[in-house]
């Protein structure tokens, strides 16, 4: 037998956020270390496409349509999950914004999609025990909010610092059933949201130059980080913010 | 909308700026105080004064402060 302490193999693992950018690349990591991954996103067709890049040598992968921003949604979509040994919540979104037009109605959108909509799943799955004992949790939050504090940032970094801190009380909370709680904290990666337009390419090449390990992210870069912390090589490991940003925040 | 409004609800962004060193012929990206967070600020102010999504794009494709009323007035209809 091989020795492989990040092996996922006889685990279920939920991705949310799945159709694209880290939940595409998480679903699809986790499939290949062995897991039986049920993923879920809003869009039936981008669902879709990642469900045919899961690893077909493991049986059993699902796909369940959900808007995580809809209470009945979530509530059916935790009424389908099979019993799970992990999760790794990306659903989420950005927003660059400066402070001064950061409305109520602003952090309403933000904070309903990268923080809300998580802990609401994370309380269900754990409250209809969802989460088998020895569970391990990964939310993917970010830098943002909590180690880096980029001037128009700060609606999008107070939902994640939000999240970061739910992270700690339900790593306490949830250790009563030996259920892991983690984030991840990821500096700028390579997906959809950051090239929505709102920063033109340009700018955002010079800024990746700003990274000691001189690039940006890759979506891989936090699929292995999730691989770590759902495996039981970090089994002794919770409550803890992994940064993962080229050395961007020291 | 008027170009005048326009450029009142763009002068207002500015902290340092003379407003009226500013027209509807002026290059902004030239103004002194010109940065990437009042970049930000302008697409911000074009989202909650004329609900129009603005881009980063659009503002490297403007130099005047014209240039920016006349995408936004573009996208108002």
């Amino acid at each position: 037998m091989e020795y492989n302490p990040f092996t996922l193999t006889g685990k279920t693992v939920l991705v949310t956020g799945a159709s694209s950018g880290i939940g595409q690349e998480s679903a699809i990591a986790c499939s290949r270390m062995g897991a039986k991954v049920v993923i879920t996103a809003r869009n039936q067709e981008r669902l879709h496409a990642t469900f045919d890049q899961l690893n077909p040598e493991v049986e059993g992968h699902m796909q369940l349509l959900a808007d995580m921003t809809v209470q009945q949604d979530v509530e059916r979509l935790v009424g389908e999950l099979p019993k799970l040994d992990g999760a790794v919540l990306c659903a989420g979104n950005s927003m660059t914004l400066p402070l001064q037009f950061g409305t109520r109605e602003k952090f309403d959108s933000m904070f309903d999609i990268n923080f809300f909509a998580p802990v609401e799943l994370l309380r269900l799955m754990y409250k209809k025990k969802v989460l088998l004992k020895g569970a391990s949790v990964v939310l993917i939050a970010s830098i943002g909010g909590t180690h880096s504090f980029m001037p128009g940032n700060g609606v999008y970094g107070a939902s994640k610092a939000a999240l970061n801190s739910i992270m700690r009380y339900a790593a306490r909370e949830y250790a009563a059933r030996m259920v892991r709680v983690n984030s991840i904290c990821p500096g700028m990666v390579n997906t959809p949201l950051i090239h929505d337009g709102t920063i033109t390419e340009e700018q955002l090449a010079e800024d990746a130059k700003r990274y000691p390990l001189g690039r940006y992210g890759e979506p891989t870069d936090v699929a292995n980080a999730a691989i770590y912390l759902l495996s039981d090589a970090s089994a002794w490991m919770t409550g803890h913010d992994l940064v993962l940003d080229g050395g961007f925040s020291l | 909308m008027s170009i005048d409004q326009f450029i009142e609800n763009f002068t207002d962004l500015f902290d340092e700026t003379d407003p009226d060193t500013i027209n509807e012929t002026t290059s902004f990206k030239d103004l002194e105080e010109w940065s990437s967070l009042l970049a930000l600020s302008v697409i911000a102010m074009i989202d909650e004064e004329y609900d129009v999504e603005f881009r980063g794009e659009d503002i490297r494709n403007s130099n005047t402060v014209e240039d920016l009323y006349n995408i936004v007035k573009s996208r108002v209809e």
